[in-house]
């Protein structure tokens, strides 16, 4: 019950935020809110399976992609005339939109789900340097499959997709995969995982069926990446090969490194930051890329278990840390 | 049959040059467990500190071996040196750090030479110049080669050579067989242990180089960006050939070269990324270790 009033209370919040934030800031500032939302969900999804489960996959724009590119031609062809339809026998538009969204998202999220059961069942034999290697080919694979394909535009990329997402559609997506990964923390599923990452011999003589386990990290983070995929094709209503380059991946694998193996607050933030940093620097434009990068290198230089560590922001992490600065006075 | 071998020179050609660069990945590898993401921007590095040496040095008016044989020597000098200041700024201080930071660090210098470079050098296309005159040999039955063909071919055989004779016939290369054995080990034995990696690092670099403008020699058109797709699919090169191995990364090297040549022959061009990383996928499935890797005792 309070579980429930605590969803209504969040949807609530995110509704209003929704309605209040184009009318409080420039178009500009909303698009890159909902980027870091989108990017939230990336490095949340690949943490459960760099950080929880300490595989290491470096291809999770090409899940993204499949998210991306199923939804939107979901949206295309079905999920359009559909949601009009229901706006003509008297739906609210924003319900019948959301209805079709949340059809594309679940069908995009669960077509990456597929994927990534289909890559996880063969290549989790191998380990470390291997599977990523593994996940970074196929990455690169579905890019060119989509480069290929001329029905969802090849080269000359997708337009025209309805812009459904908003910042509520996003900020839900946010909510789902945070609360996901942190019930999935504090589960027998989760300490599988965790026992998966720091010695998997120990965990499977201890009974844990360490390749279901991998797979259904692999499963679920490849799902939430769709889910982003979709987001992301609904929100600027244009997709391109070229988003879902290997440069992605990485960009999300520096998000869970510099927010902290295993911490979801710790990629929330690094999500965050490394959205930012971007556009922060925009007025440098020249040197900005330069300046990114240096950051990077200084910063696992000076940092090299992440900014959180696997720690978590919490209210009892931040009693903590407020207490002893008290006693001492 | 006849434009089957002449894919298949052009296959060898640029086979070649892919192993030149995996072979910089599997030295590293074999050092450091590190997959060194910069790699492939060293090599394109290598082609532009060739196109600005050749300018200064006049190679690029006057064209004589002797003055490209300069180039590429200078160039290789320069990205010596760049892969000494990287090992000891960029990898040293992370090197007792997770495996996974000096990946990111790896990631983050090769973003740091990518967009440095367009800095420099500006994003517009270069245009290399021609410090050999081109011209086609005949092979009979059809088949021809340019000679800057066989110039990459014959440079990159034997700077595959030297290298071979650097780790199998000296001692600095017994160390980095040492090193790459075990690292504790190799110190026990009074091998300063540092010093091993950084010079794998410069050797790699300048092997990178090399191929920067051999490269540069046939295709002119040098930018930025040129060194990333090279650089993952000379590391898949690696893979394929099986990492750590050094005959590995010449025949992975080569066969990448090969299949790459064929698809973009037979099948379509736009296929030409994807069939490296289907190679890889399919080798890692059937044999992970590599075509001629030995499969890791596996310590429980």
């Amino acid at each position: 019950m309070k579980q429930l009033l605590w969803c209504a209370g969040l949807l609530a919040v995110l509704l209003a935020v929704d309605t209040a934030l184009p009318r409080i800031v420039n178009p500009y500032i909303a698009q890159v809110i909902v980027l870091c939302g989108i990017n939230i969900i990336l490095a949340v999804s690949l943490n459960l399976v760099n950080g929880f489960t300490g595989q290491f996959s470096i291809g999770h724009a090409g899940f993204m992609a499949i998210g991306a590119y199923s939804s939107a031609m979901f949206s295309l062809k079905v999920g359009a005339p559909w949601a009009s339809e229901l706006v003509a026998v008297g739906m609210a538009p924003f319900v019948a939109h959301g209805v079709a969204l949340l059809a594309a998202l679940i069908l995009g999220g669960a077509l990456a789900a597929i994927a990534g059961f289909l890559v996880g069942l063969p290549s989790l034999r191998l380990r470390g340097d291997y599977l990523a290697i593994v996940t970074l080919g196929f990455g690169e694979i579905i890019r060119v499959l989509i480069l290929n394909v001329d029905a969802v535009g090849g080269a000359r990329g997708l337009p025209g997709i309805p812009g459904w997402a908003s910042i509520f559609w996003v900020g839900a997506g946010v909510a789902a995969v945070i609360l996901l990964a942190r019930h999935l923390a504090l589960s027998t599923h989760g300490r599988a995982l965790f026992a998966i990452r720091d010695d998997e011999v120990a965990a499977e003589s201890l009974g844990v069926d360490t390749t279901r386990y991998k797979v259904l990290a692999f499963v679920i983070g490849a799902f939430f990446a769709g889910i982003a995929g979709g987001l992301f094709a609904h929100f600027l209503s244009y997709l391109n090969p070229n988003s879902f380059t290997f440069l992605k991946s990485i960009e999300v694998v520096a998000m869970v490194v510099l927010g902290g193996m295993g911490s979801i607050s710790g990629s929330v933030l690094a999500a965050i930051v490394l959205t930012l940093l971007p556009e922060v620097l925009r007025p440098v434009r020249e040197y900005r890329m330069v300046i990114y990068s240096l950051m990077l290198i200084v910063l696992m230089i000076t940092r090299p278990g992440g900014l959180m560590g696997s720690r978590e922001i919490s209210l009892g992490w931040l009693r903590r840390r407020v207490k002893p600065a008290r006693e001492s006075v | 049959m006849t434009e089957f071998l002449q894919q298949l020179v052009n296959g060898i050609t640029w086979g070649s040059v892919y192993a030149l660069i995996a072979l910089g990945y599997t030295m590293v590898y074999g050092i450091l467990r590190l997959i060194n993401f910069a790699h492939g921007d060293v090599y394109m590095l290598g082609a532009f500190f060739g196109f600005y040496i050749a300018r200064l040095t006049g190679a690029a008016n006057d064209p004589n071996p002797l003055r490209a044989a300069g180039v590429l020597l200078l160039s290789m000098l320069g990205c010596g040196i760049v892969g000494f200041v990287i090992e000891r700024f960029a990898y040293k201080p992370v090197r007792k750090s997770s495996r996974l930071a000096a990946l990111i660090t790896a990631i983050g210098v090769s973003l740091l030479l990518e967009n440095g470079g367009m800095l420099l050098f500006g994003a517009d296309p270069k245009f290399f110049p021609q410090i050999i005159p081109s011209a086609n040999v005949p092979l009979g039955m059809g088949v021809s080669i340019s000679n800057q063909q066989i110039i990459i071919l014959a440079v990159s055989v034997a700077l595959m050579l030297g290298l071979r004779f650097v780790v199998l016939k000296t001692r600095v290369g017994k160390a980095m067989r040492a090193v790459s054995y075990s690292h504790t080990a190799a110190a026990l034995m009074g091998i300063s242990v540092d010093r091993i990696i950084t010079f794998t690092f410069v050797l790699g670099s300048m092997l990178a180089a090399a191929a920067g403008v051999l490269v540069a020699l046939q295709n002119p058109k040098i930018e930025p960006y040129m060194g990333i797709m090279p650089g993952l699919k000379a590391f898949v090169a690696a893979v394929l050939g099986g990492i750590g191995n050094i005959p590995g990364a010449v025949l992975g090297g080569l066969v990448m070269g090969i299949a790459e040549v064929m698809v973009v022959g037979y099948l379509s061009p736009t296929w030409r990324d994807a069939i490296a990383f289907v190679l890889l996928i399919v080798i890692l499935l059937v044999r992970p270790q590599g075509l001629l890797g030995q499969p890791p005792a596996e310590k429980v």
